[in-house]
């Protein structure tokens, strides 16, 4: 075997004669984001006991109300966020089956729900969630989202997946969030801050790391998504009822 | 009579004054003698024919701000008037889905009252698609935050039009300020008498939910939707059934966009034909532009369909960063249609045909300015990253392809691909392509194939600087200079590359 190796080998003059095993393959295996079974740990396991406080409940029997009687189990995705919020912005195993107890429907039907959702947090995350955007439009907008996570990065000393060390910060990249106009932009929590700059991104940190929380929506002064510049539509009073209108809606 | 041309010019008096210039036109006239009407020019939509007048949050989101901005005025008749009537209102009005695939409402909502359907016992009903996740699109999002009662209003129109018993408003689990509008909307609405039991006073029984999703771009697809709001994965159903036979709950249902909908109670005010004035034939109307990347001030602004492209963001936006001549490529309706370039940009309209012709799509309106800084390749690149991301799963070539258009497009963005990698990239985009259940993988497939289409050269020189820095590059991202030589490398690594060379 070596010798017929060795015999090839030598017929070609000009290969390299590099030692090692032959690699079938050169990358190495990526991880996905996040894994999609549950392992049982200290923090996370069924025996964890986690029940809907009464206002919850209240809330939880308004949406079931929304759907007809014998699809209760469409408001599994409500229901869950609703658990989510009581449960420190986590949706832990314990929650997934207070969920699938209280909607009467299997607890693998639930399971299969809060895995498939991007907003179903399966781990434990900070109380302040920063989801950044850096989806093309968001790379693109601004001063780019490259360098807006680059900041944060830089500020909290941490990698986007992970939580700093204090239990403060959370940060994740998420793809498009909608706001594409206001690029770039991160969430934080429920609240959109908009329109960053590497500055006020670290404004808002700061205020944040403090307990504080500052103002959403865009940090640029404007309002909303109009022009910048000054607005170029919608510069006079709105017409009001029936303006405009054929004569038998006037 | 058609005379030709010779004796025209022949019978020309010879007194005529300038009779050189005249007689020139006469000659470039062709056969029928009528002249051309005036070219229309789109755009300059006027302030009193904007539909959305809280697009920017200026004035009061609630019911009283509404009413006093017209919202809700004479809905009772509107409703009275029957489904019919709204349906050929709309019809007339050329009012064509907002969401991206620009199929005629009035026709879509038609679908829903077949010969027969009072037989039908079962509840009907209005999915509204708010789930807006198209990079680049953020229109919806201000019509929720600033006119919410135009959407619930519009679902208790296009509901009576399809009789419906109920809305569902599916909104993006992330939106939660538009949805706290929404629901502030609806409860308004409810203790005003508007929808509920006695919509308006009008007899017609009509509820509208909210229902918040968790974060699922697939979710805008209409049956995706649908299974979401059932409480289950989002991953779409095959057609047929169509919705309008077996969607929500096992029941009739259509699903459109928050745009569409919320247009249609000013059109039923102010008459199809108003809206049918705007913008060129098959492509009425009025529309929400979303505006983002490389422009001066980014913003969404209502405009005439059928604007040019250079207008709208020369006009609105601050034209383009260091001008026209710096633009690079624009994505004119969210990232699921291909890029176009500059030369293509300066003559497109926004409507659905023009861009169409021009091998891109209005898709959600959603324009991505690109200038000459951009590294285009890195902008599709982060596309096939998300498609990647959001895809469901459910059909393999999508759920594969996706992944293998992602590394393959990120390995070109470093330049490390075998030229022939380009081509071998386009067909496996035509691979997915048309063969998923939804459109996820087509959306997928056009970027890439827009980007090779218009920017091709840019990828090769990328592919050849590599090359140079760390010499031929072998399928898969192999460096040649890293393979074991001592065997014969297989062809799927590009081993006939190697053959080449050796012979040259």
């Amino acid at each position: 075997m070596s010798f017929a190796r060795s015999a090839i080998a030598s017929t070609r003059a000009a290969v390299s004669r590099s030692a090692g095993r032959r690699a079938f393959t050169s990358s190495t295996s990526r991880r996905s984001e996040s894994l999609f079974v549950h392992r049982d740990t200290d923090y996370n396991n069924p025996s964890i006991p986690f029940e809907f406080d009464a206002e919850n409940l209240k809330r939880a029997h308004e949406i079931i109300a929304r759907y007809p009687p014998q699809y209760k189990k469409a408001a599994v995705m409500p229901i869950l966020d609703l658990g989510q919020r009581q449960n420190k912005g986590w949706t832990s195993i314990s929650v997934m089956n207070a969920v699938a107890k209280l909607l009467e429907m299997p607890k693998m039907r639930v399971y299969e729900v809060a895995t498939f959702y991007t907003m179903y947090n399966r781990e434990p995350v900070a109380p302040n969630f920063l989801q950044l955007c850096t989806t093309t439009p968001c790379q693109l907008g601004g001063c780019g989202s490259t360098k807006i996570l680059e900041t944060i990065e830089s500020h909290l000393g941490i990698h986007a997946g992970q939580s700093t060390k204090d239990g403060k910060f959370t940060l994740i990249e998420v793809e498009c969030l909608g706001a594409c106009s206001n690029a770039p932009m991160m969430q934080v929590g429920d609240d959109y801050y908009e329109d960053l700059t590497p500055e006020s991104t670290i404004q808002i940190l700061d205020a944040l790391a403090k307990g504080e929380k500052p103002k959403p929506g865009p940090q640029s002064g404007r309002q909303t998504s109009e022009n910048s510049a000054g607005l170029t539509t919608l510069t006079t009073k709105p017409y009001g009822p029936g303006a405009h209108c054929q004569p038998e809606f006037q | 009579m058609i005379q030709p041309r010779s004796s025209i010019l022949r019978t020309l008096p010879r007194s005529l004054p300038s009779s050189s210039s005249s007689a020139l036109r006469i000659r470039s006239r062709s056969l029928a003698t009528v002249s051309d009407p005036p070219v229309r020019h789109y755009g300059g939509l006027k302030d009193q024919d904007r539909i959305f007048t809280n697009l920017y949050l200026k004035h009061d989101h609630g019911l009283k701000g509404a009413q006093s901005r017209g919202d809700w005025h004479k809905t009772k008749e509107i409703l009275l008037k029957g489904d019919s009537w709204i349906i050929q209102t709309i019809k007339d009005s050329g009012l064509r889905g907002r969401g991206g695939a620009g199929f005629p409402s009035g026709l879509k909502w038609s679908f829903m009252n077949k010969p027969g359907w009072e037989k039908d016992p079962r509840p009907r009903y209005l999915v509204v698609n708010a789930d807006e996740g198209e990079p680049g699109t953020c229109k919806d999002r201000e019509i929720m935050r600033g006119d919410p009662h135009k959407l619930v209003e519009g679902c208790l129109v296009a509901g009576r039009a399809m009789n419906a018993t109920a809305a569902y408003i599916y909104i993006r689990g992330e939106f939660y300020q538009e949805a706290s509008h929404v629901q502030q909307a609806i409860d308004e609405a409810y203790k005003a008498g508007l929808i509920g039991e006695n919509a308006c006073g009008s007899g017609y029984k009509f509820d509208v939910y909210l229902h918040r999703g968790a974060g699922a771009y697939i979710c805008g697809e209409e049956t995706a939707l649908i299974e979401s709001i059932e409480g289950k994965q989002g991953k779409p159903r095959l057609k047929p059934p169509f919705p309008a036979d077996v969607g929500l709950f096992g029941c009739p249902s259509t699903v459109a966009n928050v745009e569409t909908v919320a247009v249609a109670p000013t059109i039923a005010r102010r008459g199809g034909a108003w809206f049918n004035s705007f913008g060129r034939e098959r492509n009425s109307g009025t529309k929400v532009f979303c505006i983002s990347g490389h422009v001066n001030n980014p913003c969404v602004v209502e405009e005439e369909m059928s604007i040019p492209l250079q207008e709208l963001l020369e006009k609105h936006c601050g034209g383009v960063r260091g001008g026209w001549s710096n633009l690079k490529g624009i994505i004119p309706g969210g990232c699921s249609v291909p890029v176009i370039n500059q030369e293509v940009s300066g003559k497109v309209l926004m409507d659905y045909d023009s861009l169409k012709d021009n091998g891109t799509s209005l898709g959600t309106g959603a324009v991505i300015v690109m200038d000459n800084t951009t590294d285009m390749i890195a902008a599709i690149a982060r596309f096939a990253k998300f498609y990647k991301h959001e895809s469901c799963g459910q059909c393999t070539p999508c759920r594969e392809g996706t992944t293998w258009m992602m590394n393959m497009m990120d390995r070109m963005v470093e330049g490390r691909a075998q030229e022939r990698e380009i081509d071998m990239l386009l067909e496996l985009t035509k691979q997915v392509e048309g063969h998923t259940i939804c459109a996820l993988g087509d959306a997928a497939a056009w970027p890439i194939q827009g980007l090779m289409k218009n920017f091709r050269p840019e990828v090769e020189a990328r592919l050849a600087a590599f090359h140079t820095r760390h010499g031929q590059v072998m399928f898969g991202g192999h460096l040649l200079s890293e393979a074991d030589q001592r065997y014969a490398l297989p062809d799927n690594l590009g081993g006939d590359t190697i053959r080449q060379i050796a012979s040259a």
